[in-house]
């Protein structure tokens, strides 16, 4: 593909809201996850929650989308000063090419989930303050962002559950290399919500510790939320530093809805067309964002992918220690850790994991450390066998 | 930069809806051969599926695989090979009813079918475990305007990949008390393979932006499905492919931003 422009970027998690908490929290190493206390939650877990959401309030002339999902979309938009820059790119361009293509696996569900809790008892009607189209819906976030900023044109939902915000980069990309736009916000917003603190638990997919990627002890995942936003643009000679999306890879694992390809095969899949994607070989990359969600299955069927195709030569990690599993929101928020792994010359560490797994022969980064990149590879794999990978480099 | 025009020879055709079985009823009820009567969705056994999973399939599972199955078939395609992009307002409604229900009460200890059925992506999934299909898999929403933004999705790749794409829109029924907020009244589908190859074509599809308004279907009946489930925004091009028909038909998508979908059988 033409690389494009990531010309403005931000993200919001557990660690902190915007880069620079972010970026001073991933070098300390910290995590975020802490004992589940959402809501009315009774689960032995721990939680990556975002403070402050439920204090952001929505415009009164987009009330009908308030609900938690919401609370954080417009968050993180309104941080790093990205939504300026998309009000600049919409004066630029006009507000029909700039197009909205939002990651999300449950959206604001969340407002469903209380909204039976108050059904009418002669009825069993939802209340009439609940707004389906608005909250629940898949769309719910994106139709949001494009109202917020006034935009006109083009604008989809990408929902293939922990796959989401990665997949969006690439519904932008391919419009952006036709020209039917010429700037995309891309990026996902997932929240804690009953649905899947108590699915992931039913699975038997979550920790009661804070989750260990590649350690050998590790036990399923701690769930997290979170925002992470880009504004992807055509750029023939971009400024010096300007990170660029260089590649991205699609592929299925047609195999199980819940469980990955034993071998990572769709994950092989996935990298291999990315770096085909970027004309790039396995020699090229220089970190690995790990979707490393702590499962057992995950990490082994993903470190065969990646020691099958960059043998223990390229340090990778999961920073899901770090915000926990974002689900549809964490394909955006890793790219954008790639994104100052890459501008800061550092690699992140993975807080959370101990002694690493022996059965997995690949080069596990265990500490932040100081290192040039030129490239970065983001691996992000959801239920339904849906897996994405990205490759995201510095202009020259 | 001037826009590449989105462009795609259709190669096959899939489509269940109520009172359309099939794409061939369906295209005589388009030309007026035959009458549309309204009567409650009919949804194919998925065969493909192992027997486990056949008889614990949704009917979005059923009527996804049904569509695209449909138009594959007519195609003389092989599933396996092709890359898809779903497109759907929303998912299992029937199943996020009970896990809401169950998740309001006191006992929250959820079937772990019912939350990996849960997935927006459920649908794509069962599509990729019964064909064995590893190429991309693309899973949109965009609620009334989901097929729209799955065909823009879908055309993007065919002139981007140079490769054919499997376009599956379809939408379902939530039960009460969801129904009366999202009031899609059944199960209604349609596929549509699209191929940059004139090999087997139908005719050949050109999409662009415009703001004038939707066309409207002249029959009652079938406006009110083109209406009701958002794939059937499908309809008026349907029509003018059933009919043989050369000509522009604008297909509602997002205002004020609607697509004018030009038409040349082939």
């Amino acid at each position: 593909m033409t690389p494009l422009a990531l010309s403005a970027y931000t993200l919001t998690t557990c660690l902190g809201r915007g880069l620079a908490a972010t970026r001073e929290a991933l070098r300390a190493e910290r995590s975020a996850l802490a004992p589940c206390a959402f809501e009315t939650v009774r689960l032995d877990t721990w939680v990556g929650e975002v403070a402050g959401v439920d204090d952001q309030r929505l415009p009164e002339a987009l009330s009908r989308y308030d609900c938690r999902n919401n609370r954080l979309t417009l968050m993180g938009l309104e941080t790093d000063g990205f939504g300026d820059r998309v009000r600049e790119a919409s004066a630029r361009y006009g507000a029909d090419r700039v197009g909205v293509f939002l990651g999300t696996s449950t959206a604001g569900i969340l407002q469903t989930e209380l909204a039976y809790r108050r059904r009418d008892p002669a009825t069993g009607a939802l209340p009439d303050d609940f707004h389906y189209r608005t909250t629940h819906n898949a769309f719910s976030l994106a139709e949001f962002t494009r109202d917020h900023f006034g935009l006109t044109g083009m604008a989809m939902a990408i929902s293939t559950a922990c796959s989401s915000s990665a997949k969006v980069f690439a519904a932008a990309a391919r419009q952006l290399a036709l020209g039917t736009i010429d700037a995309a916000i891309v990026g996902g917003v997932d929240t804690l919500c009953l649905t899947t603190l108590y699915g992931f638990a039913s699975l038997q997919l979550t920790s009661k510790n804070p989750c260990r990627p590649y350690d050998a002890a590790r036990d399923g995942i701690s769930i997290g939320e979170g925002a992470a936003f880009a504004l992807l643009e055509r750029s023939a000679t971009p400024v010096a530093g300007t990170v660029m999306l260089l590649g991205v890879g699609e592929s299925s694992d047609a195999y199980h809805m819940s469980s990955p390809h034993p071998e990572g095969l769709g994950a092989r899949m996935a990298m291999e067309a990315a770096l085909r994607s970027a004309n790039l070989g396995p020699a090229d990359i220089d970190y690995i964002n790990l979707h490393g969600t702590a499962t057992p299955a995950n990490d082994a069927a993903e470190g065969k992918a990646v020691a099958a195709l960059f043998g223990d030569r390229v340090p990778g990690n999961s920073t899901k220690g770090a915000t926990g599993h974002t689900l549809g929101a964490a394909g955006a928020i890793e790219a954008l850790v790639c994104a100052m792994a890459l501008t800061d010359g550092r690699l992140p560490g993975s807080p959370g994991t101990g002694a690493l797994d022996p059965s997995i022969p690949i080069h596990y980064q265990l500490q932040g450390e100081d290192r040039s990149l030129r490239h970065a590879l983001s691996n992000s794999f959801g239920f339904g066998g849906s897996n994405c990978s990205l490759i995201l480099g510095v202009a020259a | 930069m001037n826009s590449t025009p989105m462009t795609a020879f259709i190669t096959g055709i899939g489509l269940i809806a109520p009172g359309l079985p099939d794409w061939a009823t369906a295209a005589a009820v388009l030309r007026g051969e035959l009458p549309h009567t309204q009567a409650p969705t009919v949804l194919p056994v998925p065969e493909l599926l192992p027997p486990a999973e056949r008889r614990r399939a949704s009917r979005v599972i059923k009527l996804s695989l049904g569509v695209g199955l449909e138009a594959v078939k007519q195609a003389g395609a092989d599933a396996a090979t092709l890359a898809t992009v779903f497109a759907a307002s929303g998912a299992d409604g029937h199943n996020c009813h009970a896990l809401c229900e169950q998740l309001a009460g006191e006992d929250r200890q959820i079937s772990p079918t019912r939350f990996h059925n849960s997935v927006h992506n459920a649908a794509a999934g069962h599509w990729g475990i019964a064909t064995r299909a590893m190429a991309p898999c693309q899973v949109i929403g965009a609620y009334d305007a989901s097929f729209g933004a799955g065909l823009l999705d879908a055309l993007a790749q065919v002139a981007v990949d140079g490769q054919p794409v499997l376009l599956i829109a379809y939408d379902s029924e939530y039960p009460e008390p969801l129904h009366a907020k999202r009031d899609t009244p059944d199960c209604g589908g349609v596929a549509l393979l699209l191929s940059p190859r004139a090999e087997g074509a139908l005719g050949t599809l050109t999409v662009a932006p415009t703001s004038e308004v939707a066309e409207s279907m002249p029959d009652a009946s079938l406006e009110a499905l083109r209406t009701s489930i958002p794939a059937l925004r499908a309809l008026p091009l349907l029509r003018r492919v059933a009919c043989g028909e050369a000509g522009d038909a604008v297909l509602d998508y997002l205002a004020p931003m609607q697509l004018r979908v030009d038409w040349r059988p082939c």
